[in-house]
């Protein structure tokens, strides 16, 4: 069974059609990167994907979650998707008023109920992992574009989702940030995670992707 | 434009000119004062009566003047005729020290004591100052009652209320605000006519007398009016004015004897008192010495008043500005039309009808209206800086609490919330500063903070000169630390945070 199975994906911004009729599976411990140019579409499909855009048709499927056409999901339907789903921003989006440290938390604790103090170690654990241990306490306005990404998706990993959505991961790193990135990554698809990465990287594509989708204006262009 | 300007200018002046020396008289007196002292005709409201009146028009017939009648509020009289609006104030003035001191003053022409009014039920039991320890006595401010309330707060710990008129101390002791009130004669008689609740005690506790006001330069006509006065006591047209205003009694034979003699204690005879505050007048700085704790107390209640009604505001302005972000059609046009009302009506018309209005169906202690009025009136502009601050909070910071799996719930309090408040911080400084400062229009509802305070300290000593400075430095003193605190709390919280 799939982690991730997009099927027949529309999405539209009024009347204008931005993703059209898009197919996709992607496997337990599989890169999967959607390549194409500015405004292809990629990171559109991947905000569906996310629940922060409604679908005009199709459907998305990750372990017993369902998305279709209609309102974005709320309540549990939300919990139950991000339960299965992570997300790392292009621009991060780090909450602009906490710590490192506490933007990796403040999931754990307020959305699965764990214990602050064991959030906390987890999270100190998880930036160490990523090489950025020693700006746990740094507010985001403090870090560079790199540490920024590393707290991004500590953040992102503290929920433990099988499935996580980088955007555009590189844009913002320097070459050689970039090959740790793209060991970073690797090892957390080697550890059986599903990650979707929107991206025009080739040189990351072709360092760490197991498959890439080619799209052009919104449209599956090949494989 | 300019020329018109000029042209308007000097005629006004011209008009001002001729008024003085073509045979008016101006007269200066609040008609908000009511019968028997002078209040609109009901037959034609363009013209007043009232027993000041009748003076007038006595003094401006033995002076070969038309007398002519210039409105102003009760408690600008004394600077008002020393700027010259008027020729010679007559409206209730009591004789003081301190008005001797600054003004051309008359001879007193009337004589009234201080009363004690208490609802007809407590008659048995609140009888003097002792009876009533503790409880809450109202009065008119910057009058000799309020001088003597304030010396029984001293000696027998009652409870002065300052109110800015003298119809609702009375309606306020009907209805059970206060315990008693205290004022002169004139005012109590006709207090217990409109409350038949109530009922005027016997005890005496102290004299004074009406006189009539004119700027110092006018030495030479008050003179003049001394001697129209004199004239009218011992030919009875004064007798027959108070008569025909139910006024005269015999307390009047006996002050115009000690007048006519020439009796000691200030010209023309106001001997009559017998406190010896009212002998001596004090000088500016004693007397801003001697208020010092008053206006400490005052200070107190500003700031105690303005950080309790800020935190209504802040509560209820987070709350309509959630409200309006978050809730659905009814309740968003619900909350937009109380933020209209509330933004588009004077807080002082809010405080009158929270205190007054409200009487017939919930009695606010004034601090309880106080706190409503200002809290609630802020609390509405409250909300228009935490909507824009929300709506400026960072559409990705949303996305990404979403994509975490918070509720909306829990990115508004854990997300959204604190970033907007960050936002918010200075407006709302600025607006605590405000409400510091406009927390001295709740004196209406009886409540002294600092300025009233002020007010009436300026009134006894008849000079805004230095209680204006001390007032000053203490609001300074209150609202300086405040924007420093904003500016170390937004250095502290703020950093980082863009919309």
């Amino acid at each position: 069974m799939s982690a991730l199975a997009v099927r027949d994906l529309r999405v539209a911004r009024g009347d204008r059609v931005v993703v059209h009729q898009v197919s996709f599976d992607a496997q337990p411990g599989e890169l999967l990167a959607l390549m194409g140019a500015s405004g292809s579409g990629k990171t559109t499909i991947l905000r569906a994907v996310a629940g922060l855009e409604p679908l005009a048709s199709g459907t998305i499927e990750t372990g017993a979650v369902r998305l279709g056409p209609g309102p974005l999901p709320h309540g549990a339907a939300l919990r139950a998707l991000h339960a299965r789903i992570g997300m790392v921003f292009q621009f991060h989006n780090l909450f602009a008023h906490l710590t490192a440290v506490h933007n990796v938390w403040l999931a754990p604790v307020h959305v699965r109920g764990e214990a602050r103090a064991s959030a906390e170690r987890t999270a100190r654990r998880l930036l160490d992992e990523l090489g950025v241990g020693g700006r746990a306490d740094a507010r985001p306005h403090e870090l560079s574009g790199g540490e920024a990404q590393r707290v991004a998706i500590a953040r992102a990993l503290a929920m433990d989702p099988p499935v996580l959505l980088l955007d555009e991961p590189t844009a913002s790193l320097d070459p050689e940030r970039r090959a740790d990135l793209a060991r970073t990554v690797r090892t957390l698809v080697e550890g059986g995670r599903t990650v979707l990465a929107a991206t025009h990287d080739a040189d990351f594509v072709r360092g760490c992707a197991d498959r890439v989708l080619r799209l052009e204006a919104g449209r599956m262009a090949g494989e | 434009m300019k020329a018109a300007a000029v042209v308007i200018v000097c005629g006004l002046l011209c008009a001002t000119l001729a008024a003085q020396e073509s045979g008016v008289l101006r007269y200066g007196g609040d008609a908000e004062g009511g019968a028997p002292f002078m209040e609109a005709d009901p037959n034609d409201t363009s013209r007043v009566v009232g027993f000041e009146v009748d003076v007038a028009s006595l003094l401006a017939a033995g002076l070969g003047r038309t007398p002519r009648f210039v409105q102003v509020g009760f408690s600008s009289l004394d600077p008002a005729v020393e700027r010259g609006d008027f020729d010679i104030g007559l409206s209730g003035i009591e004789d003081n020290p301190g008005r001797r001191a600054r003004l051309a003053v008359t001879v007193p022409y009337y004589e009234f004591r201080e009363v004690l009014t208490v609802r007809r039920a407590d008659a048995a039991r609140f009888r003097s100052f002792a009876d009533l320890r503790g409880r809450r006595v109202a009065t008119l401010g910057a009058t000799q009652a309020a001088e003597t309330l304030e010396r029984a707060r001293a000696e027998h710990g009652v409870d002065p209320v300052i109110y800015e008129d003298d119809v609702h101390p009375y309606t306020d002791l009907a209805v059970g605000r206060v315990d008693a009130v205290l004022l002169d004669a004139v005012l109590a008689e006709r207090g217990v006519r409109r409350n038949a609740s109530l009922a005027n005690q016997p005890a005496d506790l102290g004299v004074g007398h009406y006189v009539g006001i004119l700027a110092p330069r006018d030495a030479a006509l008050r003179d003049r009016i001394d001697g129209l006065l004199r004239d009218a006591m011992r030919d009875g047209r004064l007798q027959a004015i108070f008569t025909r205003w139910g006024m005269w009694n015999q307390d009047q034979p006996r002050l115009y004897a000690r007048v006519l003699a020439g009796a000691p204690g200030g010209p023309g005879g106001s001997g009559g008192s017998e406190d010896p505050q009212l002998r001596t007048p004090e000088s500016a700085s004693a007397a801003t010495l001697r208020y010092l704790p008053a206006l400490f107390r005052a200070a107190l209640i500003t700031l105690t008043l303005s950080c309790v009604s800020m935190l209504l505001a802040v509560a209820s302005g987070m709350m309509i500005a959630t409200g309006r972000v978050y809730g659905g059609g009814v309740l968003r046009a619900a909350l937009t039309a109380w933020v209209e009302l509330v933004r588009g009506t004077p807080l002082l018309l809010q405080l009158f009808v929270l205190y007054f209005g409200l009487e017939a169906f919930v009695q606010l202690p004034a601090l309880v209206a106080a706190v409503l009025g200002l809290g609630l009136n802020y609390g509405a502009y409250e909300s228009e800086i935490y909507r824009g601050a929300l709506q400026a909070v960072a559409p990705g910071q949303l996305e990404a609490a979403r994509t975490l799996g918070f509720t909306t719930w829990q990115t508004l309090r854990l997300v959204r919330g604190p970033q907007a408040f960050k936002f918010a911080l200075a407006p709302m400084t600025n607006d605590f500063v405000a409400l510091l400062k406009d927390s001295s229009l709740v004196s209406m509802v009886t409540v002294v903070e600092l300025t009233k305070q002020t007010q009436i300290l300026a009134a006894n000593i008849g000079s805004w000169f230095l209680p204006g400075l001390v007032c000053a430095a203490m609001y300074l003193a209150l609202s300086l630390p405040l924007a420093r605190l904003a500016r170390r709390l937004e250095r502290r919280w703020g950093a980082g945070i863009h919309a």
